[in-house]
């Protein structure tokens, strides 16, 4: 076979891999926009501490998250020292625990 | 009837009653703190059964299950159950591993196929590590009464973690609470591994790790427990970051159910002071099966039957480790005072 034969097999094998390849460049193209999905707090009813977390998640997700996390936190390690409190206060020994398989 | 207590929540707008937001804190509060983990997956399917979209559901749990994990880790480790050295090594890697789970989430989200994707992986899951237990559980009672005198504290009946042992690829790390010596490798492999679950099933990972913590490295119940629950903290930080980032946590319900869990993780805790360890397993394992069974039915489209099946098991279960640890309590103030 020639080099216009190569060429010519060259040119069919690329507009064949093209063609078969389009199918899901399309599809591709189509998730991205798709995949744009946004959701918006709805504020219009709100009012007081959940209009200001509304509006912060709106606004500023990255401020939103931080006070989320910071106050999840928070209300772990008191949560957690007002319960270790009342349970000190039942007279059971919290300091060991029989390990037994 | 309550419908006073029911709101909408601001953010994802649907209408939730948060008395069932706080007893949903509750239950996972003392099923979390007695089985070491966040409880995830109790609370991803309830959520979602109570109309949270599923990223929101898994969002949510997450943030929920990073501060309920303080308390009930605080408590572990005065206990010495936590292994800290074994814990953040398995949490470097499996942090790594979150991060690939969410953006797997998000992809399906884009293609509109996460709902239904991540309850069949769940399902698949759930049935593994339930099958694991009660295969372990059996065979133990089995070697127990084959021979009663040796049947005490010698750890698990399924010992996959002593071949995996055998892999001595440097560093050779020494981990003392949990009195395990591995390649540090085993760790941070099922660390990843566990991390990728997690992320894409929004689980925190203690399902997971609890059972690959016993089985995979070889911790006793009550190590694996403690140290599940340290990384279960950590990840669910992480984990409520990201998903914070994404704009899929609803922070109102987070909070109502932080109310429920302070006192219901306290509880969970102190039960695994009185419960042996096989019990605890056990109990791990019909949960397990349970919750399988409710996410079943809500992919059947049973919706109402998924809910019945998780408030019921998850009720039945809170009240068998209450009965359990207020008897322990019990016993342990006559003790101290005859």
């Amino acid at each position: 076979m020639g080099a216009r034969g190569w060429i010519l097999r060259a040119r069919v094998v690329a507009i064949g891999a093209v063609l078969t390849a389009m199918p899901t460049w399309l599809l591709a193209g189509g998730g991205e926009k798709q995949g744009k999905l946004v959701h918006v707090a709805d504020t219009r009813n709100l009012k007081g501490i959940n209009l200001y977390f509304a509006d912060l998640y709106n606004t500023n997700r990255f401020l939103f998250t931080l006070e989320v996390v910071a106050i999840t936190a928070l209300m772990g390690l008191v949560l957690g020292l007002v319960m270790d409190w009342v349970v000190g206060r039942i007279g059971l020994d919290l300091s060991k625990r029989e390990g037994k398989e | 009837m309550l419908d006073f207590l029911t709101v909408t929540l601001p953010i994802s707008g649907v209408p939730v009653n948060i008395g069932l937001l706080v007893l949903l804190g509750v239950a996972v509060g003392v099923l979390g703190g007695f089985f070491g983990m966040g409880g995830a997956w109790m609370v991803t399917p309830a959520l979602n059964i109570f109309g949270f979209p599923m990223p929101f559901a898994v969002g949510t749990d997450l943030c929920h299950m990073a501060g309920k994990s303080i308390i009930s880790t605080r408590r572990h480790a005065k206990f010495g159950n936590v292994d800290m050295r074994l814990g953040l090594t398995m949490l470097a890697f499996d942090v790594v591993g979150i991060e690939i789970g969410a953006r797997l989430v998000m992809f399906l989200e884009r293609l509109g196929l996460a709902g239904p994707v991540i309850r069949w992986v769940y399902v698949i899951f759930l049935f593994l590590i339930a099958a694991l237990v009660f295969y372990d559980y059996f065979k133990k009672r089995a070697m127990e009464k084959a021979a009663p005198s040796a049947g005490g504290d010698e750890g698990s009946a399924v010992r996959w973690h002593e071949t995996l042992h055998k892999i001595k690829i440097p560093p050779i790390i020494r981990f003392d609470v949990a009195g395990v010596e591995c390649s540090m490798w085993l760790p941070a492999t099922v660390g990843l591994l566990v991390g990728i679950l997690a992320g894409f099933l929004g689980i925190g990972g203690g399902l997971l790790m609890m059972p690959a913590l016993v089985y995979l490295i070889g911790c006793p119940t009550y190590v694996a427990v403690g140290t599940d629950l340290f990384t279960v903290m950590i990840a669910g930080f992480y984990g409520a970051f990201t998903y914070g980032m994404k704009g899929r946590i609803e922070f109102l319900a987070v909070i109502f159910m932080l109310m429920g869990a302070a006192p219901g993780a306290q509880i969970g805790t102190i039960a695994t002071k009185y419960i042996r360890g096989y019990g605890i397993r056990l109990i791990f394992g019909i949960t397990v099966v349970c919750a399988m069974i409710s996410v079943i039915l809500k992919q059947m489209g049973l919706t109402a039957a998924a809910t019945w099946m998780v408030m019921g098991a998850v009720s039945v279960l809170t009240v068998v480790v209450v009965v359990g640890m207020v008897q322990g309590a019990v016993r342990e103030i006559r003790a101290k005072k005859s």
